[in-house]
């Protein structure tokens, strides 16, 4: 809030934004059904891409309008469609019931504690995060620290759930979380460098794709429980 | 020295195109020789890094630093290309040697050492990262490839472990661009050498954040603690070859990031906060890699630790911060692309033929495998430091360089727990000498260990039969490929000159980039 007056339409809109994103890593969080899961996933990945055009807009940077429409293409249609592809082959497994991915009960606490751990963990990155003195006039205020905390809840959705798509949602969502505290304070990056980094996101959505059938096709079930062989 | 800079990326991409189209023995023969061409074309590279290095074409630049990388990498990738001949022909059509699978094994190796390559050339921050992230992904690939339920657990924690290191260290990344824009103007692209130059002019909270950001996440793929658990799982269940880049090549790729960061941080903020944050991971690391070494069951998981360990004596190293430390530091990249290329490509001998990776398990196989046996032994030597081998010399330029710093404690700390990890090592050579050692074992081996040598045998004769089915000859007393010792040897030898006598032109290599690393130059 610079000069101590209430933030400009931008920012405020940015902040907006950037608090539906966090909301919708809490969705995924405590999501019980994969494919809902995969539809937070694009509502964010479009928040993300929606700011891109407001930042683009405001600072006059035409180049995000076409980032912002590969990102979605990406991440609105590709990616989710890969998933859900995932998902009908993955079919049913021991903790997949029904077609749709019953994941409720892919979590390593209850949802109430973890919903509560990742609420203190964000909060602690937003706190901690707002003591940075970065950002500088042009950023929207809290955006920044907010992107904090959703790097920071994409972690505990990481650790929480044991089924591979949501590790890998949780990953997806941790680079949306990236995107964010890029347009933030890198929105001015050349766009050929945008490019290869969402070329690189295609590239490893491939591999984990990939990676999921394999995992699928061994262990009949996209559940990480049985992953425990190797350890010490 | 252009034409050899872009060769360098050009030869391996075109060894892995050429690997899906031509036939197996083909790709094979040929991605042996892009790994040679790549070692050479590296040190070719040398005297051109010593004049001062160059800059373009595009985001290519080369200085002396990097040439040390290169080095490291292209001598790992050869090696590995090498072996890996051997390692596929006597696998006798099981996992990696199913029919169809070897294609994707070449022109994935290739890649990989592609993109390792790409990495140290790049002078651009966000390029290096994206070719960071593409050894991940292409390596995560190899790891699964094996086919067996352990490989794809492995391959999954890496990927999603290692991605999510990235996507910090992407943050990292993104303050740095930050820091640069507020420095050289909104025009500012990344790149690496006018960052450095205005480094001074940085603002410190940026800079900081992107120092500590980057040695979190590049240091998930460098393997520092505690965000290394990935690593014992990747190397241990990743063919034998691959282990060997990931470890001696890739996890130096990784550290080359790191020291990137810390140049520029140094210039920003001064010596003392990216030496300290440095010292910190690289003492936990050391000291965790260490205590797991003393109690390990798993030869590959053995020598991953040993890998951690190794990364973390990179850290204090350039924590302490003298000039003798971080000639020591970047001599220690290179003794241990070598020594622990060798000794997992040594292990991967010994588990081909006793068919286990349990140390207790392969007692019996000096006598077994008459040249790799020994090897391994001396390759186990090498990576405890022992003189007269380069670990041990550069070690010991560290451990001196910290007492110089006045990092008194850190360096007495060093000395301990580089004992402890030599004394996981040498527990685990001796288990591997014939019981009473000499006479009676080597007249009787099957009585050495009842069982096993045995089946070793007939699995070596197997593999004999099948390296003879092709050109190379098989070697006399059982080792079951040429391919699978030569790289070894090599790799020996090149300890043996690191730690006896540097080339001029290496010592004259190592001091500019202490220079670059000191800001100095």
């Amino acid at each position: 809030m610079s000069a101590g007056h209430a933030p400009g339409v931008y920012a405020g809109g940015a902040d907006v934004i950037a608090v539906l994103i966090l909301l919708a890593e809490f969705g995924m969080l405590r999501q019980a059904l994969a494919r809902d899961q995969v539809r937070l996933y694009a509502a964010q990945s479009g928040l993300i891409s929606a700011l891109a055009v407001i930042v683009g807009a405001v600072r006059g940077l035409p180049e995000l309008y076409l980032l912002a429409g590969l990102s979605a293409a990406l991440k609105i249609m590709v990616i989710p469609l890969v998933l859900r592809r995932l998902l009908r082959a993955g079919r049913v497994g021991a903790d997949l019931a029904g077609p749709d991915g019953d994941i409720a009960r892919s979590g390593g606490m209850s949802l109430a504690s973890t919903v509560l751990v990742a609420t203190a963990v964000a909060a602690a990155g937003f706190f901690a995060a707002s003591h940075f003195t970065v950002g500088g006039a042009a950023a929207p205020p809290a955006a920044l620290s907010l992107s904090v905390s959703v790097v920071l809840v994409a972690f505990i959705l990481m650790i929480h759930r044991r089924d591979v798509l949501s590790q890998a949602i949780g990953l997806f969502s941790l680079e949306n979380a990236i995107s964010l505290a890029a347009l933030v304070i890198a929105a001015s990056l050349p766009l050929v460098l945008e490019a290869a980094l969402l070329f690189d996101l295609l590239v490893a959505v491939i591999v984990f794709g990939l990676l999921i059938r394999i995992h699928h096709g061994r262990a009949e079930s996209l559940s990480t429980t049985d992953l425990t062989s190797l350890r010490g | 020295m252009l034409i050899a800079v872009i060769a360098l990326l050009a030869v391996p991409a075109a060894a892995a195109a050429g690997s899906l189209w031509l036939p197996p023995r083909a790709a094979a023969l040929a991605s042996a020789a892009s790994g040679i061409s790549c070692l050479a074309l590296a040190a070719g590279l040398v005297p051109a890094a010593v004049r001062g290095g160059l800059a373009g074409p595009g985001p290519l630049r080369l200085d002396a630093l990097s040439v040390i990388f290169l080095l490291a990498t292209a001598f790992g990738y050869a090696c590995a290309a090498a072996y890996s001949v051997g390692y596929l022909s006597t696998a006798g059509g099981h996992g990696l040697a199913r029919p169809g699978r070897q294609h994707w094994y070449w022109a994935g190796l290739n890649l990989f050492a592609c993109s390792m390559l790409a990495a140290p050339l790049m002078g651009n921050l966000a390029l290096m990262w994206v070719a960071v992230e593409v050894t991940t992904i292409v390596s995560a690939l190899l790891v699964a490839l094996e086919g067996t339920a352990a490989a794809a657990e492995a391959a999954w924690k890496y990927v999603l472990l290692a991605s999510s290191g990235l996507a910090i260290a992407l943050l990292g990344t993104m303050f740095a661009y930050y820091a640069g824009a507020r420095a050289l103007g909104p025009g500012y692209d990344l790149a690496f050498a006018p960052l450095l130059h205005a480094s001074a002019h940085l603002p410190a909270t940026a800079a900081r954040l992107a120092f500590v950001l980057a040695v979190l996440g590049y240091g998930t793929k460098v393997g520092l603690v505690p965000v290394h658990t990935w690593l014992p799982d990747a190397h241990s269940e990743a063919p034998s070859p691959v282990s060997a880049l990931l470890s001696g090549s890739l996890l130096a790729v990784s550290f080359y990031a790191i020291l990137r960061f810390f140049q520029i941080a140094q210039g920003a903020l001064g010596p003392r906060f990216p030496r300290d944050v440095l010292l910190a991971f690289g003492v936990a690391s050391l000291l965790l890699a260490a205590l797991y070494l003393l109690d390990q069951r798993d030869v590959k998981r053995m020598l991953a630790y040993s890998s951690v360990e190794h990364m973390g004596i990179l850290a204090v190293g350039t924590g302490f911060g003298a000039p003798v430390a971080l000639a020591g530091v970047l001599l220690h990249v290179l003794a241990h692309a070598a020594a622990k290329g060798n000794a997992f490509l040594g292990a991967g001998v010994l588990a081909r033929a006793f068919g286990t990776k349990r140390i207790p398990s392969l007692r019996g196989a000096l006598d077994a495998l008459p040249w790799s046996g020994p090897m391994f032994l001396l390759a186990l030597g090498a990576l405890g430091a022992l003189p007269p081998f380069g670990m041990f010399r550069s070690e010991f330029e560290i451990v001196a360089g910290g007492f110089e710093s006045g990092a008194t404690a850190a360096a007495a700390l060093l000395v301990v727990l580089l004992t402890l990890a030599f004394l996981g090592l040498s527990a685990a050579g001796t288990a591997l000498l014939p019981p009473g050692t000499s006479g009676a074992a080597r007249g009787a081996p099957d009585r050495a260990a009842p069982g096993r040598p045995g089946a070793a045998r007939a699995r070596m004769a197997n593999g004999a039969a099948g390296a003879s089915a092709g050109p190379e000859p098989a070697l006399s007393r059982g080792e079951p490929s040429a391919w699978m010792v030569v790289p070894v040897l090599a790799g020996l030898v090149v300890l043996l000159v690191l730690g006896v006598h540097p080339p001029a032109e290496l010592q004259g290599l190592l001091s500019r980039a202490v220079d670059l690393l000191r800001g100095a130059a």
